[in-house]
């Protein structure tokens, strides 16, 4: 008997049979003749997508391999978080050169989520700065995938949410930095157009997100602050501490009412009376807030909750924008962590999620209302061309999901061609409709 | 720069342990079963700062070859400042009960060849009038329970041994560490189900570090172990039969 899984948003709750954890690249070949099978790393995609009766943990396949710190290129195991790489690049002066909002991410589940940061519209998805990966295949087999090598494996295996084989190690090109701190501006905006025009405005910032409080209706809809940031140039490049505070697993989740998130939106709008302010953090106030305050999701209850995260094209992508949001506000069911980014090109990945336009994530603590919401949205997105993002999905029908990402059939012809169909499922898999 | 010796390395503890060590830039002489998995902690130690790693694969079991190895390890190492012995079994309880042979081969990994293992190392650290030689106990070899008195036995040699070499080494800068873990979060406990006092293995690695590094000579970890089995320590044989743990 193994013990209940869920993702981050604790629903769904997935009871496997087997959870394995092999500590060599011969153990975790061996087990490929078996039934069929999902790597889970850490566990930090929101829904079903690391979910599967058989799980392969990559806990202890989280070994370094080399690393080359004269040009930044770092080899290890799939098993290895974001964390941990930092902690052993940083001191060196190299950073990642993608991150996602937090660093309690495996580099496997990374890549299989082909997860973007702040830096998209600059720099791409993570899966675009991996220079190689050896990945297991349902036979047992081992290939060397890049861009060049086995280009449609390549393709399929970034942002394949596992369903492809097992990614054991990469190979990642970093990027050089000179101080753990990030330069910072906070700029206010009324509403969603100043928003969204602030993004064209400083399409050459390193790193831009907007904090948007998506309960603002009216003339005030869309309001946010932008937020920008650029590596600073000097100074310190000591990592720094994780974690401490923890939810405990108790945490009442009426805390989260609307009342509350409503009042903690709009004093947070107004924080500073400037409209624009400048500031020196740390690194990992910037792009991992949350990662000091362990446990978080417990904040919702044990009923769980659902993040949504959807883009929308440019091409219409403010009147979607709009609709979604007037949508979300008279619901009422808003969240404190509201997040709008600006994307920049495709990388042609088969099914990873960014396409050039804008990008809405949001939490709802999970209840019947919410699900009806979701739908509701599901077909807002999808009338304007959009997707929704698999790593985070927990709802999306089969029909939905084809019609949005519309390469899928591509990437079961790859699977076919590789021995995938039938080694490699998950519960996101089979709800979607890629078995 | 310092020269260590990790018998059992592939051990959760063990690695953990190393992985603080290795920021210091040390050299490592890595003993286990599994030369690949072995090999993978020996690339995950250099990248973490570790200036040289030497792996041997060797079947502990087998006491003849231990001389043999340690000679290995001295013409690689011309010192130790560390050895850590750290390998072991959790052995089938239930299934010692109804077999000698089967007792007898758990209590000849998890015991003997540790005091094989110390008798030969405690000769080679005598001579070199210094160092520290860590050695995994636990705290089940405090006082013999029914549900691990296989396992619980051969640490309880092990506890006793250590205190002897230490009383005898008192004199030297050799210092005898016996470490006695509580519940810890392993591969080798992974079938347990895990409540609020298990330990993950790095928390019992830090305890073990500190406790070289200050030349300790026993360590509970972590530290209120050393509380609960006073108690347990203490309770009364005729209370201590009918209890159920």
């Amino acid at each position: 008997m193994s013990k209940k899984i869920a993702g981050w948003g604790n629903f769904p709750i997935c009871n496997p049979e087997s959870h394995q954890s092999p500590a060599t690249k011969t153990v975790c070949q061996s087990l490929m003749a078996a039934r069929p099978c999902l790597a889970r790393g850490l566990g930090r995609s929101y829904g079903d997508a690391a979910n599967f009766e058989n799980i392969i943990d990559t806990k202890r396949l989280d070994h370094f391999i080399s690393f080359d710190e004269d040009f930044g290129i770092l080899s290890c195991q799939a098993g290895v978080s974001l964390n941990a790489i930092l902690s052993i690049v940083m001191p060196l002066g190299w950073f990642l050169p993608v991150t996602p909002g937090t660093s309690f991410v495996t580099i496997g589940g990374a890549i299989a989520s082909d997860v973007h940061g702040k830096n998209h519209h600059l720099n791409g998805s993570f899966s675009d700065h991996v220079i190689s990966m050896d990945v297991v295949l349902g036979s047992g087999e081992i290939l060397t995938l890049s861009a060049d090598e086995y280009t449609d494996l390549f393709l399929a295996t970034c942002g394949g949410m596992g369903l492809t084989g097992i990614i054991f190690s990469v190979v990642l090109k970093l990027i050089p930095i000179n101080s753990n701190k990030i330069q910072q501006q906070v700029i206010r905006t009324p509403d969603l157009e100043q928003t969204l025009a602030q993004f064209s405005k400083y399409s050459d910032s390193t790193y831009s997100v907007a904090w948007i409080d998506c309960l603002a209706s009216g003339a005030a809809l869309g309001r946010s602050l932008v937020i920008l940031g650029e590596h600073c140039a000097g100074e310190s490049l000591a990592p720094g501490n994780n974690s401490s505070l923890i939810v405990p697993k108790c945490f009442p989740s009426f805390v989260l009412n609307k009342y509350c998130i409503k009042a903690f939106n709009s004093i947070y709008h107004r924080k500073s009376l400037r409209t624009h302010t400048e500031s020196i953090v740390n690194y990992r106030k910037f792009f991992y807030p949350l990662d000091n305050l362990q446990h978080w999701n417990r904040m919702y209850g044990s009923n769980g909750f659902v993040q949504y995260q959807f883009v929308l094209p440019k091409d219409g992508g403010f009147e979607g924008m709009k609709e979604i949001l007037v949508k979300i506000a008279d619901s009422g069911e808003g969240s404190f962590l509201a997040v709008l980014k600006e994307f920049g090109v495709n990388n042609g990945n088969y099914l990873s999620f960014p396409i050039e336009g804008f990008s809405l994530a949001l939490d709802f603590k999970l209840n019947q209302k919410v699900i009806k919401l979701i739908k509701e949205l599901d077909e807002i997105v999808l009338r304007f061309n959009g997707r929704v993002y698999l790593a985070k999905d927990s709802l999306m029908t089969e029909s939905t999901f084809k019609s949005a990402y519309p390469q899928w059939e591509d990437f079961m012809q790859v699977r076919e061609k590789y021995g995938a169909i039938g080694k490699f499922s998950s519960d996101l898999a089979k709800r979607v409709g890629l078995v | 720069m310092k020269n260590i010796l990790i018998i059992g390395a592939a051990s959760a503890i063990a690695e953990e342990t190393a992985k603080i060590w290795s920021s210091e830039g040390c050299n490592f002489f890595l003993v286990g079963r599994n030369l690949e998995r072995l090999e993978s902690i020996s690339g995950d130690l250099v990248v973490r700062g570790a200036n040289k790693v030497i792996c041997s694969c060797l079947d502990l079991s087998d006491l003849d070859l231990h001389a043999n190895l340690l000679d290995e390890v001295y013409t690689a190492l011309p010192y130790l400042d560390v050895a850590l012995i750290a390998h072991g079994v959790l052995p089938d309880q239930n299934e010692c009960e109804g077999s000698v042979g089967k007792t007898l081969d758990d209590i000849k990994i998890n015991a003997l060849s540790y005091i094989s293992f110390l008798t030969l190392l405690a000769t080679r650290f005598e001579a070199a009038g210094k160092g520290t030689i860590a050695v995994m106990s636990s705290v089940a070899g405090d006082r013999g329970r029914k549900t691990n008195y296989v396992y619980g036995s051969s640490k309880a040699m092990i506890s006793t041994f250590c205190s002897g070499l230490m009383q005898r080494f008192s004199e030297s800068d050799v210092n005898i560490l016996t470490i006695k873990p509580g519940l810890v979060s392993t591969p080798m406990t992974a079938g347990f189900d895990k409540g609020p006092i298990w330990s993950d293995p790095s928390a019992v690695a830090k305890k073990i570090a500190l406790g070289v590094a200050k030349g300790n000579s026993v360590v509970y970890a972590p530290a209120f172990w050393f509380f609960i089995m006073l108690v347990i320590k203490s309770v009364p044989n005729k209370i201590f039969q009918r209890l159920n743990f």
